[in-house]
């Protein structure tokens, strides 16, 4: 070959993106772009976060420290009143952020865990395994959730060890079959291909070639699924087959006050309204951590799924 | 058919039917807007056919997008004017274009598979614009399209348009695309890169059935592609885009006869790339009589292929002709049914789990599509560095500075350490998959159309980094074509494979020159020539020979 015929460079050839850019300044330039409901989502994530770490230091009392005056109207000793039995409902919602939220979050980590590592074996198998597997998940999820996990916690009682297992087995169900599905897409690209030709193993190609792939539609998932986690550990309080007392948690603290829906039309005119509220604040709290986390999870699917407005 | 040349001055005096002005248009990209074109001025007149040629990036799609008055999501005009017969469509509102696409504008794209909507009928899909204007019957646009697809010479005119899109083949739904862009009768048809996705032997049949409606209605037609022996056929007038600015614009046979810019003429030149062959006296890889099925249907029948040691073998053929299964035996991905794969006198190991280490990479692989082969969230550092630590035992220090010596021998150099395949071109993403076969210091590299998704400027670059990667370290390369331009190119010796079979086999000059089995002398005369007569001799010559497609007429191809 001629040299007069390569007065092409190509180092020179133009690519796409010309801006090299730091990780930080990426972050400045995402942030600068969000939404105000993204924002109110970050504010309730965040605060829920300080109050989840620093409940012992926030809280007025004791978790489970009892006062002589049950249902005491909200005054300056207890700013939200006692409960029946005359626990302080400011701190009781307090630590039920931790214990609720705490819960959810490691329940629903343990269903990323299980349903996720599954997934990723299960489409880079793809033979009799893959059945197995996903013959399986058909299984558990044809049972309704709520009926089989109030099952199970039946059977297995109901501490806080069994509940995390069993509401993480029934929700890794749907991590499994999103991660298999978006983890078929991956495994189809001639990178995979290129590593198995390389002689790399099955763990090395999951960790390294696919995971870093589906990470995005993992992580919204993984925000939204806590939302039902959250919701479906506040059911099962409310049930009284989840956390159990004197634990505090929001939805056996919905449960706790559930009668004030009916008696408030039978107290004083003045006080109504703030019985009215004892079991709407941690109905309340579940509501707005919910609403929060959604805000997040709809920006960040916005944001990485690449579409443009126009 | 259209008796080139005669054109020029004819077409001069009709109307004009787009004029476009000092065009700009503008990209969302990276929080920023650039320009994409930069005040380019295209003239269209009734009749006529444009070719819009450039390497990727150029700006031929956007351009052609922009006659339409359209720009893609994250684009904008941001001057200059549109005018279609009369009305200025850049500023149009989205209601009133809706009035002129499909119907009086029509957009024939790369891809029709991805293109047509799998749920419906074609017949169906072929009229829809039509339906929509809305001045003739549903049963006279019917046997109107009949007519279309008769004159577009598909096969069974009457009821192919009562199938579905994956009922047909890649080839016959371009044409079923073009039937349906014809439909309405448009006054232009944007038609962007519509032979690209197909086979040689495919690609010639939709050129002349293209050429032959277009000239029939009169329609004036923009034809962008990046292969300038396709546009030589195709169009009356050349105009060449770069970086988004028009570098030069001539009638055709001018334009390939004196093109006046260095630009232009680097872009004749790369076509007469070839090399002396030389053959090779150690075999390094035989395979023999090799069987192979993808479940039930059986794709590879009695193969057998040598590979010298520091040669190219070009095995070409078009898509389904067992090129890729037949590498995909070699690299153990799909275990032979009979036959022995041997390297450097041993035999491989059917399955790829039962090879070692040191067999594994000896034998690498190069892929068409460099964006799928390399994966997105991995920079070139790790993903060159990763064969030297799992092969050679390679880290830190040490493996960086062989990651930027192989980068510098790829012509890149360590600037490209932290960069993403996102923040590359094409052909450098190519490169980097070379730079990590090259990593593994294998004695030979299977190429997989390596080639065939850059533009012409680029192939040369790369077909001439793997010649000197070959003088250098005396790989042998088996590589996977179907343009023969690429097999003059680069190779030593050549295979023909059709349906799974070998053709033919042999020394490069020897298989090239006359007299070819019937398939191979069908696959070589379709390949575009630069030369404005070439499909018109073409077909004159095969109207008389009566050779046509072997793959439809179930000619045996070894007579």
């Amino acid at each position: 070959m001629s040299d007069s015929q390569t007065q092409h460079a190509a180092i020179a050839e133009t690519s796409t993106v010309r801006v090299r850019r730091t990780r930080w300044q990426r972050m400045r330039i995402l942030f600068s772009r969000a939404p105000l409901t993204a924002w109110f989502g970050m504010v309730v994530v965040a605060i829920y976060a300080v109050v989840t770490l620093f409940a012992p230091l926030l809280a007025p009392y004791g978790e489970a420290e009892v006062f002589s005056r049950g249902d005491a109207p909200w005054s300056r000793e207890h700013l939200l009143g006692t409960d029946r039995i005359g626990r302080d409902v400011l701190t009781r919602l307090l630590y039920g952020a931790r214990n609720t939220v705490g819960i959810a979050l490691g329940t629903t980590m343990l269903a990323l865990l299980i349903g996720g590592s599954l997934g990723l074996i299960a489409a880079i198998n793809r033979s009799w395994l893959d059945q197995i597997i996903s013959r399986a998940v058909d299984t558990i999820m044809a049972i309704p959730g709520l009926i089989f996990a109030l099952m199970l916690l039946a059977i297995f009682g109901a501490s806080i060890l069994s509940l995390i297992l069993i509401v993480g087995i029934t929700y890794a169900t749907n991590f499994f079959r999103l991660t298999r599905s978006v983890s078929l897409n991956v495994v189809v690209m001639d990178y995979v291909e290129a590593a198995r030709l390389r002689g790399e193993n099955m763990v090395w190609i999951m960790a390294r070639e696919i995971l870093p792939n589906i990470l995005p539609p993992l992580i919204a998932e993984f925000g939204l699924r806590f939302i039902f986690v959250f919701l479906f550990i506040a059911s099962l309080s409310f049930l009284g087959m989840g956390i159990q007392p004197p634990t505090a948690d929001w939805g056996s603290m919905v449960r706790e006050n559930a009668h004030w829906i009916t008696f408030v039309p039978f107290v004083p005119f003045q006080d109504a309204f703030f019985y009215g509220l004892k079991p709407l604040l941690p109905a309340g709290c579940i509501a707005l951590l919910t609403i929060g986390v959604n805000f997040i999870v709809d920006w960040f699917i916005h944001e990485t799924s690449g579409l443009r407005d126009v | 058919m259209k008796p080139a040349g005669c054109a020029m001055s004819d077409r001069a005096s009709k109307d004009l039917l787009l004029d476009m002005k000092d065009v700009h248009i503008e990209g969302f990209a990276d929080e920023r807007w650039h320009p994409i074109i930069k005040g380019v001025d295209l003239q269209l007149h009734r009749g006529e056919v444009l070719g819009l040629i450039g390497e990727s990036g150029a700006g031929k799609s956007t351009l052609g997008k922009a006659a339409m008055g359209y720009t893609q999501p994250g684009c904008r005009f941001t001057a200059g004017e549109v005018m279609f017969d009369g009305q200025e469509l850049s500023g149009m509102k989205i209601k009133d274009k809706r009035h002129i696409w499909g119907t009086r504008i029509s957009y024939v794209a790369q891809s029709a598979a991805a293109s047509f909507n799998p749920a419906h009928r074609l017949l169906d899909q072929t009229i829809r614009a039509s339906k929509r204007v809305g001045d003739r019957s549903e049963q006279v646009l019917k046997s109107d399209a009949v007519d279309l697809f008769r004159r577009l010479n598909l096969p069974e005119p009457e009821t192919i348009g009562l199938r579905y899109p994956h009922q047909v083949s890649g080839g016959q739904l371009q044409r079923v695309m073009t039937a349906m862009a014809m439909s309405p009768r448009p006054d232009l048809i944007i038609f962007d890169e519509p032979t690209t996705a197909l086979d040689v032997t495919t690609q010639v049949e939709v050129l002349s059935s293209i050429r032959d409606l277009v000239a029939q209605f009169n329609t004036a037609a923009i034809y962008i592609t990046h292969d300038l022996a396709v546009v030589a056929q195709m169009a009356d007038r050349i105009k060449v885009l770069r970086y988004g600015e028009e570098v030069e614009q001539a009638d055709t046979r001018t334009m390939l006869s004196s093109p006046e810019q260095d630009y232009t003429k680097s872009l004749w030149s790369v076509r007469s790339l070839e090399k002396p062959e030389k053959s090779g006296e150690e075999i390094l890889l035989t395979i023999e009589n090799i069987d192979a099925a993808y479940g039930a249907s059986k794709v590879l029948h009695d193969v057998s292929i040598k590979l010298p040691r520091g040669r190219t073998v070009a095995v070409v053929g078009e898509s389904g002709s067992g090129k890729s299964t037949t590498a995909r035996v070699i690299t153990g991905l799909l275990p032979q049914l009979n036959g022995t794969v041997t390297f450097d006198g041993a035999e491989l190991p059917r399955r790829l789990r039962d090879r070692s280490k040191e067999q594994l990479r000896r034998i690498q692989m190069i892929y068409q599509m460099a964006d799928t082969a390399m994966n997105p969230r991995q920079t070139v550092g790790e993903i060159i560095g990763r064969p030297l630590e799992f092969y050679l035992g390679l880290r830190g220090k040490e493996q960086e500075r062989r990651v930027i010596e192989l980068l510098e021998m790829i012509e890149l150099d360590a600037s490209f350490y932290d960069r993403l395949p996102d923040e590359l071109s094409g052909g450098q993403k190519q490169r980097i998959c070379i730079a990590r076969a090259l990593a593994a210091e294998p004695d030979m590299i299977i190429c997989d159309e390596v080639t065939s998704a850059l533009d012409q400027i680029v192939q040369e670059g790369i077909l001439n980094l793997l010649q000197r990667l070959q003088g250098e370290f005396g790989i042998a390369y088996l590589f996977i074509t179907h343009d023969i331009a690429t097999v003059r190119a680069i190779s030593d010796e050549i295979v023909v494979m059709w349906q799974g079979k070998v053709v033919e086999q042999g020394m490069k000059q020897q298989i090239l020159s006359p007299p070819h089995p019937a398939y191979s002398e069908l696959l070589l005369s379709s390949v575009p020539e630069m030369d404005p007569d070439w499909l018109d001799n073409l077909l004159d010559r095969r109207k008389h020979e009566n050779v046509s497609d072997p793959a439809q007429t179930g000619q045996d191809p070894e007579r």
